[in-house]
């Protein structure tokens, strides 16, 4: 008796615990998008999950952005953000139903469509590859057919296949050069352990400008370096993607209409990140980046730099675009012998049918090409900070 | 109870002196500071390009990327997190990130305890029950936890009850709890079949219940075994939270910051350490706390070696 009534005491205890921590958790919340289902005044919002493809930082500002600025409840949906930043693969977190759209890079997603996943490109909100493979002047890297018998610097996880498919294009075999796993930062670059590191232009590239040199005692100058784009090799591929169901699309007319709802919001979110620069910046801040403030204007103009000018208006997929990932898809082998894909993606891989709709139904509201749009200066500070 | 672990227990002397106390603490304040010395010594003495050996590098570089100064991540920690206005001291930042982590270790340490001590109880009484468990209790922990995780997350993510939404926090609790009970089942097992077979036999001659056996004989012996494995517990809670929260991507608590931080490492290499230190400071203040139960059963444990 005296057992029981104890084991109880340490069960209520533990409850009281427990909803003691739920409450702190959720005051410190920092997911940016609204929580919980339904209810309150917008009682007939759509609840909406998208998946991140990482932390939240000003990559994904046009999302946080169409958050804070309400341009979701404009479009009748509740939508809850999901960073990732651990072990959650965007696209595999769709597939399962988990999330009901995700972001996500083409080239990783043709992997995993190849693999039975179900998925249609949406929206292509990046028109342009940010990935860099940057070298020391002094290393004589400035091509990629240069890359032979080097050190080169990836992080993996799928992030590797444009390195693969511009070597592919120059002749060259994955096993002519030494891949090196990068972590989280550019150390390794930075002390020698890695001839040409891969880098975006919107993050490490900015790491590496934030760093003070230890021979000059000032930060780092992209003067000493030499930066391949490759964006401007046959190997760029198309990068953040927003990705549906496809089977939920075929038979679920409400789902279609939220998916155009979901790009409207969207492309109102990244219109706003283009023409309020620095508040997307502080917007992500607040919705739980932890870079310094320049790190994340730099981040927030740099990802503004692959979005527009957007010809076809933002996020219509261009089929010359498509075309060249996949075929680079095709042709990348890496260093272990295997292929990303071996056969070409089926027609539902992309539609641009709701993306078309979505700026057709925004009409003159929203400047959806941004013809005009010019990217700021950003002076970096030491460490981000 | 052997003879020997009972004079050690009674040899114990009953509570410290104030000057041994003091010795204890100049003693843990010598280790912290002979590992800053060792530091500062290595980073003076060694190439700055480390020792490589046939291409592996078996001593780190030196560096100030590699290895800033103890009195650089010092000096870092009470600075600003970042130049953003408002923004709170480093120290403090990571003092909240790790005291959220510490929460969600201790629910996954409770959770895990009860479990444990719960299957230790039920193996002990059942003999079939041991039999058919222990082994699905030892392929538990062979699962990797990159593979479960995400399950878990995933699972919790569409549990809704009344209104009441899982929150993510308590996935990783619930991983937490995963790795924590696993000690304590095979812990309070052992114990609880410590006794001698004189002791049982004689509880039998008594007439004893089972349940009566289980309270004057099974479950004081069970104590010895009990304590380290509700500290190995606490140390599981604590690993588990902090790779759990980086694989369900969960944003507050200090695994994600050791990510993110260590993500600034190269323009701000002091800064990637605090939540380091942090994560250290927790893993100390789950074990203190759990001594403290040592602490609180201490009566009970003199009791029954006497």
């Amino acid at each position: 008796m005296k057992m029981t009534r104890r084991a109880f005491a340490a069960g209520a205890g533990g409850m009281t615990l427990a909803a003691f921590l739920a409450a702190c958790s959720d005051t410190g919340g920092g997911n940016g998008g609204g929580t919980g289902g339904g209810g309150g005044e917008g009682g007939e919002l759509t609840p909406v999950k998208l998946q991140l493809q990482w932390l939240p930082q000003a990559q994904f500002a046009g999302y946080f952005a169409a958050a804070d600025q309400g341009f979701f409840e404009e479009e009748g949906l509740e939508v809850e953000i999901i960073p990732s930043g651990g072990d959650i693969v965007p696209q595999d977190a769709l597939a399962s139903g988990n999330a009901d759209f995700c972001i996500a890079w083409v080239p990783k997603v043709l992997g995993s469509i190849e693999q039975g996943a179900n998925l249609t490109n949406i929206g292509q909100i990046f028109q342009r590859s940010g990935t860099l493979q940057v070298a020391f002047k002094d290393s004589g890297i400035t091509t990629v057919a240069d890359f032979e018998g080097k050190r080169i610097g990836s992080w993996g996880f799928g992030n590797e296949w444009e390195i693969f498919a511009a070597m592919a294009a120059e002749g060259l075999d994955s096993t002519t050069v030494e891949i090196v796993t990068q972590d989280f930062n550019m150390n390794a670059f930075l002390q020698g352990d890695i001839d040409a590191a891969q880098a975006m232009t919107y993050n490490e590239w900015a790491q590496v400008l934030e760093t003070m040199n230890p021979a000059t005692g000032a930060l780092y100058t992209p003067e000493e370096f030499d930066v391949i784009s490759y964006q401007e090799t046959p190997g760029g591929m198309l990068q953040d993607a927003i990705w549906a169901d496809q089977g939920r699309l075929a038979d679920d007319a409400d789902y279609e209409a939220t998916a155009v709802s979901l790009l409207k919001a969207v492309i109102k979110g990244w219109a706003y990140a283009r023409d309020n620069v620095e508040s997307a910046a502080e917007i992500t801040i607040a919705a739980g980046s932890t870079w310094g403030p320049s790190h994340e204007l730099w981040m927030a103009n740099e990802t503004n730099k692959l979005i527009w000018p957007s010809a076809n208006g933002i996020g219509v997929i261009d089929a010359d675009a498509w075309e060249q990932t996949v075929s680079g898809a095709l042709a990348a082998v890496n260093e272990q012998g295997q292929h990303l894909i071996t056969a070409e993606p089926p027609e539902t891989a992309y539609s641009n049918d709701y993306i078309e709709q979505a700026i057709s139904d925004l009409g003159s509201d929203v400047d959806t090409t941004g013809d005009g749009f010019q990217p700021i200066d950003v002076t970096l500070a030491e460490g981000g900070n | 109870m052997t003879t020997e672990q009972a004079s050690l227990r009674t040899g114990r002397p009953r509570a410290r002196t104030r000057g041994a106390q003091l010795r204890a603490t100049a003693f843990g304040l010598l280790g912290i500071i002979s590992v800053a010395v060792l530091w500062e010594v290595y980073k003076a003495v060694a190439p700055e390009n480390g020792v490589v050996i046939a291409g592996t590098r078996v001593l780190p570089r030196t560096t100030d990327l590699a290895m800033p100064h103890t009195w650089e991540m010092v000096a870092r920690l009470l600075e600003p997190t970042t130049s953003q206005a408002g923004a709170a001291p480093l120290w403090l930042t990571v003092a909240e990130a790790a005291l959220l982590s510490l929460g969600i270790a201790a629910v996954g340490w409770l959770v895990g305890t009860v479990v444990g001590v719960g299957l230790g109880l039920l193996m002990q009484f059942f003999q079939v029950v041991e039999r058919g468990l222990l082994p699905w209790i030892v392929l538990s922990q062979t699962v990797p936890l990159i593979a479960f995780a995400p399950v878990v997350r995933s699972w919790g993510s569409r549990i809704e009850i009344l209104g009441w939404q899982w929150p993510q926090w308590l996935s990783v609790a619930v991983i937490a709890s995963y790795l924590a009970f696993f000690p304590v089942a095979i812990g309070m097992l052992k114990g609880l079949q410590s006794p001698q077979r004189t002791h049982l036999e004689l509880m039998h001659t008594y007439a004893a219940s089972r349940w009566a056996t289980l309270r004057t004989v099974r479950l004081p012996a069970a104590v010895p075994y009990l304590l380290p494995a509700l500290r190995l517990g606490a140390a599981s809670a604590v690993v588990g939270t902090v790779v759990a929260e980086v694989s369900t991507g969960y944003l507050d608590g200090i695994g994600r910051q050791l990510i993110s931080f260590a993500g600034q490492a190269s323009g701000d290499p002091a800064k990637a350490w605090a939540p380091i230190f942090g994560a250290i400071a927790l893993g100390l203040v789950a074990a203190g706390l759990v001594g403290l139960i040592g602490l609180a059963l201490r009566t009970y444990r003199r009791g029954e070696a006497a």
